[in-house]
C-alpha cells in the first residue's frame, strides 16, 4: 500500500477521534490544555507505532486463537515502558496524566489498529500506519485542548492572550466541558467536510 | 465507618466514573441506545468490576509485593500487564459461566460481554484501588459501587438518548454531536452532588 494514502487515511479520512470516535476517555480527560493534549497524544503514538511494528512482526508465529491476549501483553509491555520513561524524564507531564498513561493499554485505538491493520500488513506500512493514526490522534487532542484551555483560562499553550476583559468559562476545563465541546467540534467538522463536498 | 461512607457516595455519585472521571467511554457512548441493553452492560460491568478488584488486590498483595521483599527486586512495575491479563482471563471466565449457567442473560449481553476487557473503567478501577492502598474489603466495595454508578449514568442516558430519537435535530448533530453534548449536561447535573462530601 501507499504511504502518502496511508498517511492520509490515518490523519484525516479516519481520524480516530473525529470520525471513528474511539479512544474517547483520554480525548475527553486530559485536554483541559493543549499541552496535555500533546503529551497525551504523543505518549498513545509512540504506543501505537511499537506495538504495530511489533505485532507485524510477530504476525506470522501468533496462533489465530490466542492473537488478542498476545496483543494485549505485547501493547501492556510498550505502555510499561513509556511509563516508566515519562516518570524518569517529564515527571510534570506524568503527574498530570496520572491514570491515563497506564490506561493506554485499554485504548481501543491501539488494540483496533493492531486487529484491523498491523495483524495483516508488514512491518514497514504498519509502522506508517500506526505514526498517522498517531498524528491524528495527537493533533485531534491538541485541537480540543487549544479551544478549552483558551475558553476556560483565556491561554494558548501557557501563555495568557485573552485580555482580562474577556469572561472565562471556568466550566470549559472542568468535565462537562469536555463533552461540549467535543460535541460541538465535531458537528462543526461535518459542517465543514460537508460544505466542500 | 466515614470512609466506607465516602467511598459509596463517592464512586457512585461525587466522582462518577463515567461523567467525571472520564472512565468508560466507549460502552457509555457504544451500548446506549436501548435501556434494556444499557442495563444488562450495567449488570455484566458491575460483576466483572467487583471480582476484577479483588483479584487484582490479591496479584498485588499476595504475589507482586511479597516477590519484592523476598528477591529483592521490585516487581511492582509490572502491575499494568499483570492487571490487564487478570482482567481479560475474568471476563473469558464469566463469560463460560454465564454460558452454562444462566444461558437467556448470556445471550442478551451478547458482544458486549468479551468488550468489557477495553472497558477502561475496569483497569481504571483496578489502578485507583492500588494507588488509594485500598484493603480488601474496600477495593471490593470501590469496584461494586464504581460500577453502580456507571450502571447508574448509563441507563439514564439511554433513557435519555431513546427520547432523543423521536426529536428534530440539525443534520450535523444526528448521532455522536448531540450524545456528547448530552452527556455534558448530564455532567453538569451530577456536578451538583459536590457539595455532599468534603
Amino acid at each position: 500500500m501507499n504511504i502518502g494514502k496511508i498517511i492520509k487515511n490515518g490523519v484525516i479520512d479516519e481520524n480516530p477521534t473525529f470520525v471513528q470516535v474511539i479512544g474517547m476517555c483520554p480525548t475527553l480527560a486530559v485536554t483541559t490544555s493543549a499541552i496535555n493534549g500533546i503529551g497525551m497524544g504523543l505518549a498513545t503514538a509512540a504506543v501505537l507505532v511499537c506495538s504495530n511494528l511489533m505485532i507485524s512482526l510477530i504476525r506470522k508465529i501468533v496462533p489465530d486463537k490466542i492473537r488478542i491476549p498476545c496483543y494485549v501483553v505485547v501493547i501492556a509491555s510498550f505502555v510499561t515502558i513509556v511509563q516508566l520513561l515519562l516518570q524518569g524524564f517529564l515527571p510534570e507531564l506524568n503527574k498530570s496524566l496520572g491514570i491515563f498513561i497506564p490506561l493506554i493499554v485499554v485504548n481501543c485505538i491501539i488494540l483496533a489498529r493492531a486487529e484491523a491493520f498491523a495483524g495483516k500488513q508488514g512491518p514497514i506500512s504498519s509502522f506508517f500506519d500506526g505514526a498517522s493514526m498517531g498524528i491524528g490522534f495527537t493533533l485531534a487532542l491538541f485541537i480540543i485542548g487549544l479551544a478549552r484551555e483558551l475558553l476556560g483560562s483565556g491561554s494558548a499553550l501557557g501563555f495568557t492572550i485573552l485580555p482580562v476583559v474577556f469572561p472565562r468559562t471556568i466550566m470549559m476545563i472542568l468535565p462537562p466541558g469536555a463533552f461540549i465541546t467535543l460535541g460541538l467540534l465535531m458537528a462543526l467538522l461535518r459542517y465543514i467536510g460537508r460544505r466542500k463536498a | 465507618m466515614d470512609k466506607l461512607i465516602y467511598i459509596v457516595v463517592g464512586s457512585i455519585l461525587v466522582n462518577n466514573y463515567v461523567l467525571s472521571r472520564f472512565l468508560g467511554i466507549c460502552p457509555f457512548l457504544g451500548v446506549s441506545r436501548k435501556v434494556e441493553t444499557a442495563f444488562g452492560m450495567g449488570v455484566a460491568v458491575t460483576f466483572v468490576m467487583t471480582l476484577a478488584s479483588v483479584a487484582t488486590w490479591m496479584a498485588y498483595n499476595l504475589a507482586l509485593e511479597p516477590l519484592t521483599n523476598a528477591l529483592g527486586f521490585n516487581f511492582t512495575f509490572l502491575y499494568n500487564i499483570a492487571f490487564i491479563l487478570i482482567i481479560a482471563a475474568l471476563v473469558q471466565f464469566v463469560e463460560m459461566f454465564m454460558k452454562k449457567s444462566s444461558p437467556t442473560l448470556y445471550r442478551a449481553l451478547g458482544v458486549y460481554l468479551p468488550l468489557i476487557t477495553t472497558n477502561c473503567a475496569v483497569l481504571g478501577v483496578t489502578v485507583i484501588n492500588m494507588n488509594e492502598g485500598y484493603g480488601l474489603l474496600y477495593a471490593a466495595l470501590n469496584g461494586m459501587c464504581a460500577a453502580l454508578g456507571f450502571t447508574l449514568t448509563i441507563v439514564l442516558f439511554a433513557g435519555i438518548r431513546e427520547r432523543l430519537e423521536r426529536n428534530d435535530i440539525l443534520p450535523h448533530f444526528l448521532g455522536f454531536p448531540i450524545a456528547l453534548i448530552t452527556a455534558g449536561l448530564m455532567s453538569i447535573a451530577f456536578f451538583g452532588f459536590s457539595g455532599i462530601i468534603k
